[in-house]
């Protein structure tokens, strides 16, 4: 039940991102932007970091793509909330599970689909890295975009305009883009921006991308990433699933 | 005739920043088995919030209540299968198609996919929605809009249809083509319907019996001519001077003593 009405949901709104390939290619503006005009500036830089400055910069790209993307997923559901699409389907017997996970995978596909475009993007500006540590930079944006989107759907379900979801959203992603060094590496700070960047999660996702962007998988800070992002997806889906199961209650 | 609603007690209390907010006191309510029952109350009476406990979409913070059968606390997922709801707001994505909409609510329904192709075909039969079925839900009138929402609603063949204003916005002529539409769903299918409505001149024309809500409890309950004849003075009183006199929000009664001679 829970996996045939997943694949329903998945399927219904994979269909309305391929609707709209304008909405499909948005989230990659950003990423894109920096790529282009950031990049180029870092190329002789001392990073500091093994491998090239494309090797350090992208997999921040990737995490920034799958931060901002997924944090603002939940602006959807308060539209659908408007037009009556939610309750209507929580009054079917529908897993209310499914009505969120469904969600979820379509924002992962959507996300790493845009990943995927990037990272050709950065090919042709340069950057060179093994297969594998790219591969593993996806399954990175997979579950932060899971994570992510099952908080961001859960608090949009819980408020009931964008005005009080914005503010929110607009108030965690960019401190969290700045603190986690998803720009430049954290190994350039001052030791107490350091430390303070060790409270944010994706600080340990980040390190551990730009590990597989090297070709180091057997690191302390792959072991970290690794244990960070599926703790994050975790909790984040308990979350939004007890949310989606009383939610309105 | 067996109940197929029966409320007791039935409450809700929102906790908000001022307090707690009682927005459904107590209802005690009974509706038989294709009965058309027409719930009306002042705005703010907790009608909507009401409809929304009775198809599980809001839990109760007291009291009881079965819907055809099943308990709303113990089997929500029995509620769910036996009744339809039509919210205020419909409940369709405008740049979705009407076929797709109606066989993903076919298949949310736990249809097979050729099971919800075919249950669409002939909702559209009985809705007069067959032309439309490849249009965007965008392009549709406000009375073909209502008719998929109810069309959506019926995918499982309900036994409880429940319905929250379902003519607000409607052109006359399509307002008397849904009250046709949901006596002909009880004529033909026994559909017990549980409407809600401000229009009273609908409640009339189309209840079989009225129950009228007011600061979150049930005020009167009875036929539309029982209502008129006991609160309304007569049996030929309008029904809006007989709501005005249940819910107190009217001038005093006629035959009230002069203030001053």
């Amino acid at each position: 039940m829970l996996l045939q009405d997943t694949a329903l949901i998945y399927g219904r709104y994979l269909r309305q991102s391929l609707r709209s390939r304008a909405a499909l290619l948005f989230g990659l503006l950003m990423p894109l932007l920096y790529l282009l005009f950031f990049g180029p500036l870092l190329t002789g830089l001392p990073l500091g970091g093994r491998g090239s400055s494309w090797q350090l910069l992208v997999p921040g790209l990737l995490l920034q793509l799958g931060l901002f993307g997924a944090s603002f997923a939940g602006f959807a559901i308060i539209i659908e909330k408007g037009q009556g699409v939610v309750e209507r389907m929580r009054v079917t017997p529908v897993s209310r599970l499914a009505l969120l996970l469904g969600r979820v995978l379509r924002d992962a596909t959507v996300f790493v689909f845009q990943a995927v475009l990037l990272v050709l993007a950065a090919v042709a500006m340069g950057l060179r890295a093994p297969l594998g540590g790219v591969l593993i930079g996806f399954a990175f944006v997979a579950l932060l975009t899971v994570s992510l989107g099952s908080l961001s759907y859960a608090l949009a379900m819980k408020v009931s305009t964008p005005q009080q979801f914005a503010p929110v959203i607009n108030a965690m992603t960019m401190p969290s883009m700045l603190l986690s060094g998803l720009m430049l590496p954290m190994s350039l700070a001052p030791a107490w921006l350091d430390v303070l960047s060790h409270v944010m999660p994706f600080r340990y996702l980040v390190d551990a991308v730009r590990d597989a962007y090297v070709g180091s998988y057997a690191t302390a800070h792959m072991l970290y990433g690794v244990l960070v992002a599926l703790g994050l997806t975790v909790i984040a889906v308990t979350v939004g699933t007890r949310v989606f199961r009383t939610a309105g209650a | 005739m067996a109940p197929v609603i029966s409320a007791a007690s039935l409450a809700r209390t929102f906790q908000t920043k001022r307090g707690p907010v009682q927005a459904v006191r107590g209802i005690d309510l009974t509706v038989h088995e294709g009965e058309i029952l027409g719930f009306l109350g002042p705005n703010g009476a907790g009608k909507t919030t009401t409809l929304r406990m009775l198809t599980t979409l809001l839990a109760p913070t007291g009291g009881t209540a079965t819907v055809a059968g099943h308990d709303l606390a113990t089997d929500p997922a029995g509620v769910r299968r036996s009744c339809g709801y039509v919210a205020q707001s419909g409940g369709v994505d405008g740049q979705i198609g009407v076929r797709e909409e109606l066989v993903t609510q076919g298949r949310l329904y736990r249809l097979t996919r050729t099971q919800a192709l075919a249950r669409a075909e002939e909702l559209a039969r009985d809705l007069d929605l067959t032309d439309l079925l490849d249009r965007r839900t965008a392009t549709l009138s406000g009375g073909q809009r209502r008719r998929l929402d109810i069309a959506m609603a019926l995918t499982h063949r309900p036994k409880v249809l429940f319905l929250d204003e379902p003519t607000t916005g409607l052109d006359p002529g399509s307002r008397a083509d849904l009250w046709d539409l949901i006596r002909g769903l009880r004529d033909e299918h026994g559909t017990t319907v549980f409407l809600t409505t401000h229009y009273l001149d609908e409640a009339d024309a189309l209840s079989d019996r009225l129950v009228i809500v007011d600061k979150g409890v049930v005020v009167a309950d009875g036929t539309p001519s029982a209502l008129k004849l006991r609160y309304g003075g007569s049996i030929d009183a309008s029904l809006q001077d007989t709501f005005l006199a249940i819910t107190g929000r009217g001038p005093a009664p006629v035959d009230a003593a002069p203030v001053a001679v």
